[in-house]
């Protein structure tokens, strides 16, 4: 999608001449913008904010992408915080397409640099022709470098000036909101309105400010140093449904409320918290309790009370909580109780990268607990789909009595997309639990049929009481040693989720049908891949594109899907592991068999760039590109010179 | 929906079904199909009357326990306060975490559940948070509560959260067969200690006090009688209610309760509580909303004394989570979820 660039260069000597924004307009200089300045419609545009974590480049770039939901257009955000508590360099990315917008976007056609580290080490993400528009009080570009139109702008001087002396420099961010809205045509009242929206329940005064910033922004002579506008084309929804605009974390949360989940307990970490603390403040509404517990233990122990007593609960974290609650998993699974278990993932193992992204969990997920304890694993594709991905949760956890993981991570937590509104009066779920009398004769764990327990309060007319446990046990509940009650409860418990398998659709390929490679994901990285099929094809390659949101128990039929391609690739972030193939891959070739399934991975704790899964499925190929890439393709992940990871350590100061 | 299900049984069920006649016991009137949870199809079905609750009726497996432990005596007087109150069969439930004494709830015939080791007061607050009709209890030994569990001990008294939890402390782990747990003396020789105990124990009561538990109490597994009072006032208050059992494991550490067993040559030392009838001797007597005073009952050497050290009417968790629901939805003013949702959504438009 980004091969042709899609915000047009000017023609003849590009956007301005170099000489002339060599000289950025200083100071104010009024003057109308130039008469000829015509918008040129655009359908994709990728802009990067590039500034420190305290600039608030993210309610900026926050800003940009709620206007393109409110616009029917599609959205996808991109974002890195530092792990400091307070400052680092940091960036927001957005991408508003006409069309649909599957990926972050591999090059940025504008790229806002507040400072000259912004510049340096985001210059390579600008595509050929791109935009750089640069802080003028606090950036020193190389103007010789002539594959880019300079636009520089003395951001810094400018947001004083129309604020006053006591704002600082504070309002930068506003001020390049305004700086953008001009050279897109953006919709000013739209916009306005958000601000207003977004500021309003404080001080009328900071709403002023936060507008007068814009104002700045906006009336900035741009047409001096920049001879081209740009308009988004506007294609009407068809769908009927207005969008609404999130992030992954929101998504997930309301997800859960409208599933029904009503209680639920966690510990505060990176990047899950935001999940509670919706649910803290939305619940009540709702009728329902969120805890904030003591720790992880603490929290998933709440979440399985509640369960326990008959409303289906949530607990979650990142992965280090995560371990700390797999004890109690494990009982859920032992004991055949229905909870929901999100994991935002990050960077690990232990601490790990805490405000990065990797898809390092999943066996975690699979496996991690001792015993043989089968429980169920779902994968969020989008934004989107960490709304439905908490509902189908919550439906099988229901139904098969089950702990139900939902694997988030970082990318999709932070970015924020735009979808339909969700048709809720088809989707919401009643929660309230069944306390009718029951007849006697009521087994919990009955070999026969799937474990549905009864919550307590619930009378038993023949007096017989049901006890839910972790010791192995009878169909009543009751403590057993029994070698043949251990086999036959053991593969209870397992055989209800080949059930499940049964009822999980096989999902459909992307792209080709049949042909030689077929990329199989899982997860957020759902946008790039998709976009390296489209692009793939694009260059004459037979490729197609499955995407698993049912991980584990995978659904059935999978290997006649493999069968018509000639080798089959995982795309993972996660390492390749001690024998050379991702997590995914790893479960895959152990169900399968089968040696023609691989993987491409990686482990720079960012998303994959739609060229980085190019040339790793295709060594050799897709090489002719610009931008940084961490890994030696194919090779694998990890595997990039020595000396060059201690530059970077020494270049972050951590060396 | 508002997540007490106050309502009995009894009046869930249609009453304009008769239910004599449940030939179609599947055909639940739409009232009753209205409080179910999709996908659950149990039948509507004829409720008989009440029998009384009897100790038969509560009972369950036979206590795995060795003769002559004290925790046999821990569950008859459980049986007692049960069949003295009378509660309803199906709202009583046993919790434990994992423990000689947690094997409790399988002797109890009740709805209960066997949890892990150390975690069953967050267990026990999710019942008790999420279900206000239910009684909650919860059995455990020293090792559960103020080892592995000691931070949820902390956690559950600071929140107050509304249960009754006793705790057999016999002064050792006895499933495991006789190592060192955190209520053992210095001193006491044990398979992880050969040389005898050298880490300071926990006081139960300091732990308690501090942490913010609302019912702190001390009984003896030798003293039915004392006990069924604690149990019954534990289980009157509303809070985190908390009753420290010394309560003898005869095959790792037997007789170290004698001292205060009055029928092996020790005494049992009942905490004299003040009446507030302006006598002399009053002023002598226990306030047991004193926080420092009961900290100093608890200071003294052991056996030291048995009784209620400490009571206060500090809000439960359970009522001002509540408080915050019916602020919240008054607010609202009787919106459905669909529509709050809804409206959420409008502003993310």
């Amino acid at each position: 999608m980004n091969e042709t660039p899609v915000v047009k260069q000017a023609e003849g000597g590009s956007a301005a001449s170099p000489t002339s924004t060599a000289t950025p307009a200083s100071g104010a200089s009024p003057g109308s913008d130039r008469a000829d300045l015509r918008p040129e419609n655009i359908q994709d545009a990728v802009i990067r904010l590039a500034g420190n974590s305290q600039d608030g480049i993210q309610t900026a770039g926050a800003f940009l992408a709620r206007l393109a939901g409110r616009s029917d257009h599609d959205v996808m955000t991109y974002m890195t915080i530092p792990a400091t508590i307070s400052g680092g360099p940091s960036i927001f990315q957005v991408r508003i397409g006409s069309g649909e917008v599957l990926s972050a976007g591999d090059e940025a056609d504008f790229l806002v640099a507040f400072y000259q580290h912004s510049y340096q080490d985001h210059l390579d993400f600008l595509r050929e022709g791109g935009v750089l528009l640069y802080d003028s009080d606090n950036v020193e570009p190389n103007l010789d470098d002539k594959r880019f139109v300079y636009v520089g702008v003395p951001i810094t001087g400018l947001t004083v000036e129309a604020l006053g002396g006591t704002a600082k420099d504070k309002g930068k961010n506003i001020f390049v909101l305004g700086l953008i809205s001009k050279i897109f045509n953006l919709d000013v009242e739209k916009l306005k309105k958000l601000i207003t929206e977004k500021f309003g329940g404080k001080d009328q005064s900071i709403v002023n400010t936060a507008l007068m910033a814009f104002q700045a922004g906006y009336a900035y002579p741009v047409g001096n140093v920049l001879t081209k506008h740009y308009r988004f084309e506007h294609f009407p929804k068809t769908s009927g449904r207005a969008q609404i605009t999130m992030d992954g974390n929101q998504a997930l949360a309301y997800g859960l409320i409208a599933a029904g989940v009503r209680y639920g307990a966690g510990y505060p970490i990176t990047p899950w918290s935001s999940i509670m603390e919706t649910l803290r403040r939305e619940l009540p509404k709702y009728g329902g309790i969120f805890v904030q517990a003591e720790d992880e233990l603490g929290a998933v122990s709440l979440a399985l009370g509640f369960s326990y007593s008959g409303y289906l609960a949530v607990t979650g974290s990142a992965g280090p909580g995560i371990s700390l609650k797999a004890e109690a998993i494990g009982w859920a699974s032992m004991a055949e109780i229905p909870l929901i278990v999100c994991n935002i993932q990050r960077g690990g193992p232990s601490t790990g990268l805490p405000t990065n992204v990797e898809q390092s969990d999943l066996h975690q997920a699979i496996f991690g607990s001792h015993g043989d304890s089968p429980r169920v694993v779902l994968a969020a594709a989008s934004v989107e789909d960490c709304f439905y991905i908490a509902i189908e949760a919550a439906r099988i956890a229901r139904k098969y009595s089950t702990p139900v993981f939902i694997l988030s991570d970082t990318s999709l937590a932070t970015r924020i997309e735009a979808f339909d509104e969700p048709d809720l009066s088809k989707l919401m779920v009643d929660p309230k639990p069944d306390l009718t009398p029951r007849e006697g004769g009521f087994k919990p764990y009955d070999l026969e049929r799937i474990t549905q327990h009864i919550p307590p309060g619930t009378r038993i007319l023949d007096g017989k009481y049901p006890l839910i446990g972790g010791l192995e046990h009878d169909e009543m509940g009751h403590p057993t040693g029994s070698p043949k009650l251990h086999m036959a409860m053991t593969a209870k418990r397992r055989n209800k989720l080949r059930k499940l398998a049964e009822e999980i659709p096989v999902p459909e390929v992307y792209g080709d049908q049949e042909g030689d490679t077929l990329l199989v994901g899982w997860g957020s990285t759902y946008g790039p891949i998709h976009d390296a099929v489209k692009m793939g094809r694009e260059h004459g390659e037979k490729i197609g594109a499955l995407h698993l949101r049912h991980v584990h128990p995978l659904p059935n039929g999978l290997e006649k899907i493999f069968a018509k391609f000639k080798r089959v690739v995982t795309v993972e972030m996660n390492d390749q592991g001690l024998y050379g193939y991702g997590q995914l891959g790893t479960i895959l070739r152990a169900r399968y068999c089968e040696p023609k399934i691989q993987s491409v991975t990686k482990t720079d704790g960012l998303t994959f760039r739609v060229k980085e899964i190019l040339q790793g499925v295709f060594p050799g190929k897709f090489v002719s590109v610009r931008g940084y890439s961490p890994n030696r393709p194919v090779s694998g992940n990890g595997e990039q010179d020595v000396d060059v990871a201690r530059a970077e350590s020494i270049a972050q100061g951590a060396g | 929906m508002l997540p007490a299900p106050n309502l009995s049984p009894k009046e869930l069920v249609n009453d304009d079904v008769d239910l004599m006649n449940e030939t179609n016991m599947t055909t639940a009137s739409p009232a009753v199909a209205g409080n179910r949870q999709s996908g659950s199809a149990s039948p509507a079905i004829a409720e008989p009357p009440r029998e009384k609750l009897t100790k038969k009726a509560i009972t369950a497996d036979h206590p795995t326990w060795c003769p002559g432990c004290g925790d046999f005596a821990v569950l008859a007087a459980f049986y007692k306060v049960l069949e003295k109150r009378q509660l309803d069969h199906e709202k009583i439930v046993t919790l434990a975490g994992i423990g000689c004494s947690s094997r409790f709830p399988y002797f109890v015939n009740g709805h209960g559940a066997h949890y892990i080791h150390g975690r069953a007061v967050p267990l026990a607050s999710g019942i008790s948070l999420a279900r206000p009709d239910l009684h909650v209890f919860l059995f455990g030994g020293d090792g559960d509560g103020f080892s592995i569990g000691g931070n949820h001990l902390d956690h559950g008294a600071r929140k107050n959260i509304n249960m009754t939890y006793f705790i057999m402390d016999n002064f050792v782990y006895g499933l495991t067969k006789k190592q060192t747990s955190p209520t053992s003396p210095i001193g006491f020789k044990s398979k992880t200690d050969p040389i005898g105990a050298i880490d300071q124990p926990v006081n139960p009561m300091k732990k308690l006090i501090a942490g913010g538990a609302t019912f702190i109490a001390r009984t003896h597994a030798a003293q039915v009688n004392h006990m069924i009072q604690m149990i019954e006032r534990a289980f009157d208050h509303q809070g985190f209610s908390v009753i420290e059992c010394l309560s003898e494991c005869v095959e790792f550490f037997p007789d170290v309760f004698d001292p205060a067993n009055p029928k092996k040559g020790g005494s049992f030392e009942v905490i004299q509580e003040k009446k507030w009838d302006n006598t002399p001797e009053d002023d002598l007597r226990h306030d047991v909303t004193d926080e420092l005073a009961a900290y100093k009952l608890a200071s003294l050497p052991f056996p030291g004394v048995f009784g209620v050290f400490y009571q206060s009417d500090r809000p439960t968790k359970n009522a001002l989570e509540k408080k915050w629901i019916e602020t919240t939805r008054e607010k609202i003013g009787g919106a459905s979820d669909v529509e709050i949702l809804r409206k959420t959504f409008d502003r993310m438009k």
